[in-house]
């Protein structure tokens, strides 16, 4: 109970940070002040529109299927927020750390294509059909090719559990139960005889262990953005012809609820990439020498000084993921829908399938 | 011309995108400098490399050109009611009613007599199109444009813009003491004209 209090307060104020940013990012990208009216340079702004939100009045149209149109943005944000269960925030700090962890997200991601194709069923509205049709013709392609990527990621880590996984891109992977005789090596390939498990830091990051992964973030970076609905996949919502896609009958608290759960499934995708790719919360400084710099930077387990640095590196990364998601989303124009699916389809899954057997191989190499 | 080439390589693609994601972050980089208000003259107007260009507009503003035809304002001391602007005014916008003065009123800060009040004299700011006719006609250029750009009015009324000085029961006495002195004219040129047919 503890951790879902925490993990959804957590959650809000990273979505506030990120609509904030979303707003002044997208004005200095475009040359523009942004928001400076609210608080010291705007920064109330995206607490006050949620508040206005909470405001407004709950319309649920009169020709709408009234109770998928109602659960539609509960069923939603519960499915992005069931997400969170798994995720590992410090080395010993796991809502819920289940074994199949990575086969738990996906499943329970899956769910909310069902919410979204409620909402813009149960809208009854034109924009809002097209908007959910679009929406989830693309997230069920595009689960796709992130699936592979990720499936390589388990390939090559042995293990469902995000929290294994973590461990074992950092200097503390002896210490994880049933990891104490592996070893980390340069590349993951021990003929180079270099072993890397107590340098840590970068070396030791799924994208440097088995730099075949580096290809498959690529991968699984892109179909995020397609899967949180971002530009430049973002025909589903395509402000300027589907005015908002499904959810365009929504106003006030139900609004809020799939605007939150947008924002959290863009938190989300990025730290299961940080996680599967990025070394989670590990240090990014390996140990060089007498510099111990994964060490210091690291802390130590159960004590608070390792939960700080965890939760920092974590949350660092993430925002570092983010940030690209925002930028690309003011960088690329939005993908025409026979596009999207080509590049799904015919670029991106046959390149996860080749990775998959890659990673497959590399594993080899790293026993 | 040269014909714009397309590639298709993969790293044709790799390398635009790049190039892409290097523009914003260019802009984003440069977020910090701002554009300053600076007068039309200045030598930077135009002439902004980079930062962000738009101002916090009621807390700053970008100066108006001295010539700039914005609101007109009447200096309504100097006016000799004349009519001329009422006339010139494509849109009729400018509405004065005059009475005769029984003397002279005085004159205007150029010298010019004036005789005759204007108890209306009213501009709709809302209707005027801002193309100045009346302040170039105006004798004793009383009628001219401010640099205040910024008037707009919850209640249209508002935008009718009040320029007489007179109360309307100044008005109102001016027009009584007119109406008198022509009764005492006509009555004089009655009794002149008795007198002749006296004679
Ligand atoms: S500026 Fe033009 S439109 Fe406005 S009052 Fe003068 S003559 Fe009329
Ligand atoms: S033209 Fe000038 S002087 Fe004549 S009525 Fe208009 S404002 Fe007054």
């Amino acid at each position: 109970m503890l951790a879902f209090v925490l993990t959804l307060v957590l959650l809000l104020l990273i979505v506030i940070v990120l609509a904030y940013a979303e707003r002044k990012v997208a004005a200095f990208m475009q040359d523009r002040l942004g928001p400076t009216e609210a608080g010291p340079y705007g920064s109330l702004q995206s607490v006050l529109d949620v508040l206005k939100l909470l405001q407004k009045e709950d319309i649920v149209p009169a020709a709408a299927d009234k109770s998928l149109f109602k659960l539609a943005p509960i069923l939603i944000f519960a499915a992005v927020f069931a997400g969170f269960a798994v995720i590992p925030f410090t080395p010993d700090l796991v809502p819920a750390g289940i074994g199949i962890g990575v086969f738990y997200l996906l499943a329970i991601i899956s769910l909310d294509v069902v919410g979204l194709l409620m909402a813009g069923w149960g809208s009854n509205n034109k924009y809002a059909m097209l908007g959910a049709m679009r929406s989830v013709a693309q997230i069920v392609s595009y689960e796709i090719p992130a699936g592979l990527a990720i499936l390589s990621v388990v390939m090559v880590c042995q293990s469902l559990d995000f929290q294994e996984i973590s461990y074992q891109q950092g200097v503390l992977m002896q210490i994880f139960p049933g990891l104490e005789y592996e070893a980390n090596w340069l590349f993951g390939i021990e003929a180079l005889g270099l072993e890397t498990t107590n340098i840590g830091g970068i070396t030791t990051w799924n994208i440097f262990r088995a730099p075949i992964l580096l290809v498959a973030f690529v991968i699984y970076f892109i179909a995020s953005l397609a899967e949180s609905n971002r530009a430049p996949f973002d025909i589903p919502e395509a402000e300027s012809e589907l005015v908002a896609g499904f959810h365009v009958e929504y106003s006030g608290f139900r609004f809020a609820i799939l605007f939150l759960a947008e924002y959290s499934m863009m938190v989300l995708v990025s730290l299961v990439a940080v996680i599967l790719f990025l070394g989670s919360w590990n240090t990014p400084l390996p140990n060089i020498g007498p510099l111990q710099l994964a060490n210091w930077t690291t802390g130590t387990i159960g004590e608070l000084s390792s939960i700080l640095w965890g939760g920092f590196w974590l949350l660092s990364k993430t925002f570092v993921l983010l940030f690209l998601q925002l930028q690309i989303r003011w960088t690329y124009p939005r993908l025409r829908v026979d596009q999207l699916m080509h590049l799904c389809w015919k670029v991106l899954t046959p390149i996860a399938l080749g990775i998959v057997l890659l990673a497959g191989i590399w594993r080899l190499l790293m026993i | 011309m040269n014909e714009v080439k397309h590639t298709y390589g993969f790293w044709d693609v790799v390398k635009s995108l790049v190039s892409g994601l290097r523009l914003t972050w260019r802009h984003f980089k440069n977020a910090k400098n701002r554009r300053t208000p600076e007068y039309v003259t200045d030598e930077n107007y135009f002439n902004q490399p980079d930062g962000l260009v738009t101002l916090t507009y009621p807390y700053e503003a970008i100066p108006v050109p001295d010539n700039g035809r914005y609101r007109l304002h009447n200096e309504i001391d100097d006016c000799i009611v004349c009519d001329l602007c009422a006339k010139v005014c494509p849109v009729n916008c400018i509405t004065i009613e005059s009475v005769k003065a029984t003397e002279e009123i005085g004159v205007t800060s150029d010298g010019t007599k004036k005789r005759l009040y204007a108890p209306v004299f009213d501009i709709d700011m809302a209707k005027c199109c801002y193309c100045g006719l009346c302040t170039t006609v105006c004798p004793t250029d009383c009628l001219t444009m401010t640099p205040v750009y910024d008037f707009a009015e919850v209640d249209i009324k508002n935008m009718i813009y009040h320029f007489t000085d007179l109360t309307p029961e100044q008005a109102e006495e001016k027009k009584q003491l007119l109406a008198k002195q022509q009764e005492e004219m006509a009555a004089a040129k009655a009794a002149a004209l008795a007198a002749r047919k006296l004679i």
